[in-house]
């Protein structure tokens, strides 16, 4: 794979460095069978350093996922060998089934078919609280 | 799906105020509201035991002249055949036209208002929330002190998993003029995203100590709280904090004469009986200030007036 040619697929760019390992493992890139290159502490300009992924598959990624792990990333759509679109990411309001509760008394510790929800409750510390019993999400 | 309260927040101070006055034309008046519920059906779901608070919702319910179809405890219901909490609430709400249900998992009540197509009404969902409590609570306070704002409220015991201190802070915050003094050993301190959520961030006044002696004149409202041998994984952390704060009539010669002690009970030996004779004493008052405030929120949630608001 040519990492700096893509024809059809998705360029997660502007990551924070150290965080493209957690957004590979948590957007499932895993296991796609289309070649992935997870390019770490790339320097940046902007950043200083910086991670990278690309896809070379015309794949749909999670946004919420993107945005709950870095709201600073971008994700450039390749389509044909050309930069379609440019999608900016913002921190989702809520996250459906991404983070688990570890609250060993919530619901959802015993009823395993509801979904794990939970919703941003303060932007600037980037917390968000289990929606079923409000505890806070540890970092993932 | 049906309006069900969960928690405070989901009433506006509003509907808290109207909540207060329904309860005080309820105490003023009962022979009006005696048929206010008339056939109606309200489901208690308690898979956790508890007594004053079930039978405080069924009396309720009786005296606006309804009736109660009950479930107590897990083993007695189809939970204990493994069904959710879910299905649960959408089959009860084919028998019943209002929910009272306590669960010991946190959450379950939000859980089973968004499958019921009746109103739901948390009756405490493990350490999480008990918002009737609160209700009482706050008639208490109002009727004991004619008002709810421009107090200092002394919070003693177990401030950390007692969830009936946390909905106070809570309830209390949105009223103006408070002061919070905060009274608990190291281990069972408010929460900091409590104090954070309550306290912090709409820049009310509040100390921490753990000296009750040392505050306790000082004090308009003393709220009591137990050390819940259920809230805990180590039996020896609980036996340890259990007798942190004894109230006693000796401790009391050291408060104001209109202090108001409060406890949402059961007690277990944190307020000696010796006190149950004092004026300040409202613990039991609180008890029944409970039920006016289940019958008010039955009304409130099933739509329906009694007596002079009629």
């Amino acid at each position: 794979m040519n990492v700096d040619s893509i024809r059809d697929g998705i360029v997660i760019d502007h990551i924070a460095a150290g965080c493209g390992m957690k957004l590979y493992r948590l957007l499932g890139l895993e296991n796609l069978e289309a070649p992935v290159a997870m390019i770490t502490n790339v320097v940046s300009g902007k950043m200083g350093r910086k991670d990278i992924i690309k896809v070379d598959a015309a794949i749909d990624v999670d946004l919420d996922i993107i945005g709950y792990v870095d709201p600073g990333a971008t994700v450039n759509i390749i389509r044909d060998g050309e930069l379609k679109e440019k999608k900016r990411i913002e921190m989702p309001e809520k996250l459906v089934n991404v983070l688990f509760c570890k609250n060993p008394r919530c619901i959802t510790s015993c009823e395993q078919e509801l979904d794990q929800i939970f919703c941003l409750t303060d932007r600037t510390k980037k917390e968000y609280r289990c929606a079923w019993c409000e505890t806070k999400a540890s970092n993932i | 799906m049906a309006r069900s309260v969960i928690d405070i927040p989901d009433l506006t101070m509003e509907e808290l105020d109207r909540l207060m006055d329904t309860a005080e034309d309820i105490i003023a008046h009962p022979d009006d509201y005696a048929d206010a519920c008339r056939r109606k059906k309200l489901a208690t779901l308690f898979f956790e035991p508890s007594t004053r608070t079930r039978l405080s919702f069924e009396a309720a319910m009786y005296e606006l002249g309804g009736n109660v179809l009950s479930v107590t405890g897990a083993n007695s219901s189809s939970a204990a055949k493994g069904e959710s909490v879910a299905d649960t609430a959408k089959t009860v709400s084919c028998y019943a036209d209002i929910i009272a249900m306590r669960h010991p998992k946190e959450g379950a009540a939000s859980v089973a208002a968004r499958n019921a197509s009746v109103p739901v009404i948390n009756a405490g969902d493990g350490g999480h929330c008990h918002p009737t409590q609160t209700l009482a609570d706050l008639l208490t306070i109002r009727r004991e002190k004619g008002r709810l704002g421009n107090l200092t409220v002394g919070l003693c015991g177990d401030l950390k998993f007692g969830r009936t201190v946390h909905s106070l802070l809570n309830a209390l915050s949105r009223y103006d003029g408070l002061k919070f003094v905060l009274i608990s050993p190291e281990e069972l301190k408010v929460p900091s995203y409590v104090k954070s959520d309550a306290l912090k961030k709409k820049g009310i006044p509040y100390t921490q100590t753990e000296d009750l002696e040392q505050v306790i004149g000082d004090l308009d409202i003393l709220y009591m709280t137990r050390v819940q041998r259920e809230r805990f994984f180590n039996e020896e952390d609980y036996l340890r904090l259990r007798d942190s704060y004894i109230l006693t009539p000796e401790k009391m010669k050291k408060a104001r004469a209109d202090l108001s002690v409060m406890h949402p009970l059961p007690r277990v030996n944190e307020i000696s009986v010796a006190v149950d004779n004092d004026p300040r004493a409202c613990y039991f008052k609180q008890v029944l200030n409970g039920k006016y405030m289940r019958m008010a929120l039955i009304l409130m949630l099933l739509g329906l007036k009694g007596g002079t608001q009629a």
